[in-house]
């Protein structure tokens, strides 16, 4: 879609890898020996009788990014629906193999689906805020599911504005209507909303693909700022965006894992011929 | 500029006062065209509010606001009071919207929300049918079927288990408020439910979705998320099965008793707007009978009015609130 097209080694050496690639710096340390967050050991996953995912197996460190990058329809975001089970609205869904997100498998029978959603949180491809106040908007998820004393609400509420970057733009109108925010505003509240529920990971599908250039560079900002404490599965389109802020990057086509690596290494010197194809923009 | 235009028209010079509209003759008939037909409306309505003002006249002048309190319906002794017609409507739409919202509200969110798909369409196709039965079908059956069962079964169980309450007390008559009330229940559910519905079909999926990434379940989202996010829609249907139940004549007539009184109790009959005109106008003979009679109808025409325009005032204020 966003695939930049032009000659082949226009994006690997264009910029500077030191500023392209600023969250693979860190890749080593925080992918170290803590155990990964999100086991994925022969998933498969099936619309009916079409099959989207084939067979995936791979994991997902803590308290990093990881970037999915892949052609339309090549299933990235069934994946990262199917580790929050959101592909459950959808009527004759079939999963095999295992999706493990800290130590349980999202498949078993008898998963409490609210309190593992409250350990997952998503940002959607467009803000989708309620039409309620900023304030509500916040306290939605630790208010419904009682997870603190009400007392504490509204500094969790501040807490969760300050850790999305928003709380300095919107401090004086909390109880205004959050529909009146723009867009790069709204959806920094979606991530603020997903952060109430003080989640461990965060997946987020496109968020920047409704943002203009602005918003996103403050999105994009906001991720590397939150990795430090929250584990960020990515499905992006643009793959600067990969590259900017992910240290783990997977290529998937057709819903088969291609390739996963160090972003840096996806981007510079990826072993397969597809992923060299795609990234440099010859499909896609 | 694409007018429907032959081409000779590229020659001609283009006017510079004409925007889109007016650049052919054809557009500008259309346009006058739609424009009569959208003043039309409100001229009816205001020359059918003068005619019923016009036609009330006699007994505005003997009667006044008076005719507003007054319970005495008299036709020999040329003495009329509207006060039980005005209740007896409000009361049966009342009682009929308690029982019909929640019901329809109920359908309509498991229609949306949890049925099974293959029961979602049919069973609201079955519904939306019952909103294209005659009411004098309903009214028939509600005499031969309804009737008969509420007397024999449902209203002595209510007297027994509910009588201290005085609405449940006295004797049992079969046609009465509460027999209208149901069969006005019945007759605008599948207005309310199939308004709701759409409304609830056009919440959009990213709304349910925020809700239930966020650890809600099915029932927390409709109740947190989806409902509020349709409550002006989910009014507008409301208003909609008032209207008609405020307006229904005929099922009304045929189960209400058609009594001029106003009694505590629901299983003693009575009388609606709608249903004195539909009853009195062919025989009225006099002037001020026929006076008194456009009175009522100009009556219910003002309360009509009122209840749509409250109705619209709240959705609008709803919908300010809301910031949606």
């Amino acid at each position: 879609m966003t695939a930049p097209h032009g000659p082949d080694a226009r994006i690997t050496s264009a910029i500077p890898p030191r500023t392209v690639f600023p969250a693979a710096e860190d890749f080593r340390s925080t992918h170290g020996d803590e155990a990964p967050c999100i086991t994925v050991r022969n998933f498969s996953f099936w619309y009916g009788t079409h099959q989207v995912l084939h067979d995936l197996t791979f994991s997902v460190p803590q308290r990093a990014v990881t970037a999915v990058i892949g052609p339309s329809g090549c299933g990235k975001s069934t994946f990262l629906r199917s580790i929050n089970r959101m592909n459950d609205l959808i009527p004759e869904t079939r999963a095999t193999g295992e999706l493990i997100v800290e130590g349980r498998n999202v498949y078993e029978r008898g998963l409490d689906l609210v309190a593992h959603r409250q350990r997952v949180g998503m940002v959607f491809q467009r803000p989708n805020v309620f039409p309620k106040s900023i304030y509500q908007n916040v306290a939605y998820g630790p208010t419904l599911n009682a997870l603190i004393p009400k007392a504490d609400v509204p500094d969790l509420v501040e807490d969760c504005l300050r850790r999305a970057a928003l709380w300095d733009e919107v401090k004086d109108r909390l109880h205004s209507p959050a529909t009146g925010l723009s867009g790069g505003q709204q959806q920094r509240l979606c991530i603020a909303r997903a952060l109430g529920n003080q989640p461990s990971t965060l997946l987020m599908d496109e968020p920047c693909s409704a943002l203009d250039p602005g918003a996103t560079a403050k999105v994009e900002e906001l991720i590397l700022e939150l990795k430090r404490d929250y584990t960020i599965v990515i499905v992006t389109h643009n793959m600067q965006q990969a590259a900017r802020v992910s240290s783990l990057t997977g290529f998937f086509e057709s819903g088969v894992l291609v390739e996963m690596g160090p972003t840096r290494q996806i981007f510079t010197a990826p072993t397969h011929e597809r992923t060299e194809a795609y990234i440099t923009g010859r499909f896609g | 500029m694409t007018a429907p235009t032959k081409s000779s028209a590229v020659h001609q010079a283009p006017d510079p006062t004409s925007g889109l509209l007016g650049t052919s003759r054809a557009d500008q008939f259309f346009k006058g065209l739609l424009t009569l037909a959208a003043l039309l409306i409100p001229l009816l309505l205001l020359a059918l509010f003068y005619e019923l003002a016009h036609g009330s006249a006699p007994a505005i002048a003997e009667f006044g606001l008076k005719f507003l309190t007054d319970d005495v319906w008299d036709p020999v002794a040329e003495i009329y009071g509207a006060w039980p017609l005005l209740f007896g409507t409000l009361l049966t739409s009342f009682i009929a919207l308690v029982l019909a919202v929640p019901l329809s509200l109920g359908v309509a969110i498991y229609l949306t929300e949890f049925a099974p798909e293959f029961i979602r369409k049919p069973v609201a196709m079955l519904i939306e049918l019952l909103a294209a039965i005659p009411s004098v079908v309903y009214g028939l059956w509600g005499i031969f079927v309804l009737i008969p069962i509420l007397r024999s079964t449902v209203f002595p169980f209510f007297r027994d288990t509910l009588g201290f309450l005085p609405f449940f007390d006295g004797p049992i008559y079969g046609p009465s408020v509460l027999s209208a009330s149901l069969i006005l229940t019945i007759m605008i559910m599948p207005f309310i439910m199939s308004v709701s519905r759409s409304v609830l079909l056009a919440v959009p999926n990213s709304q349910r979705e925020a809700s239930l990434a966020l650890g809600a379940t099915r029932w927390e989202a409709v109740r947190t998320v989806i409902v509020p996010y349709a409550r002006s829609g989910i009014i507008g249907a409301i208003i909609l099965g008032l209207g008609r139940a405020l307006g229904e004549t005929m099922a009304v007539t045929m189960l209400i008793g058609n009594r001029h009184e106003i009694s505590a109790s629901l299983f003693a009959p009575g009388y609606t707007m709608a249903a004195v005109i539909a009853n009195e106008f062919s025989e009225a003979g006099t002037t001020l009978h026929i006076a008194s009679l456009t009175y009522v109808a100009l009556l219910l025409f003002v309360v009509t009015v009122i209840v749509n325009a409250g109705a619209r005032l709240l959705i609008w204020r709803v919908g300010r609130k809301s910031g949606g």
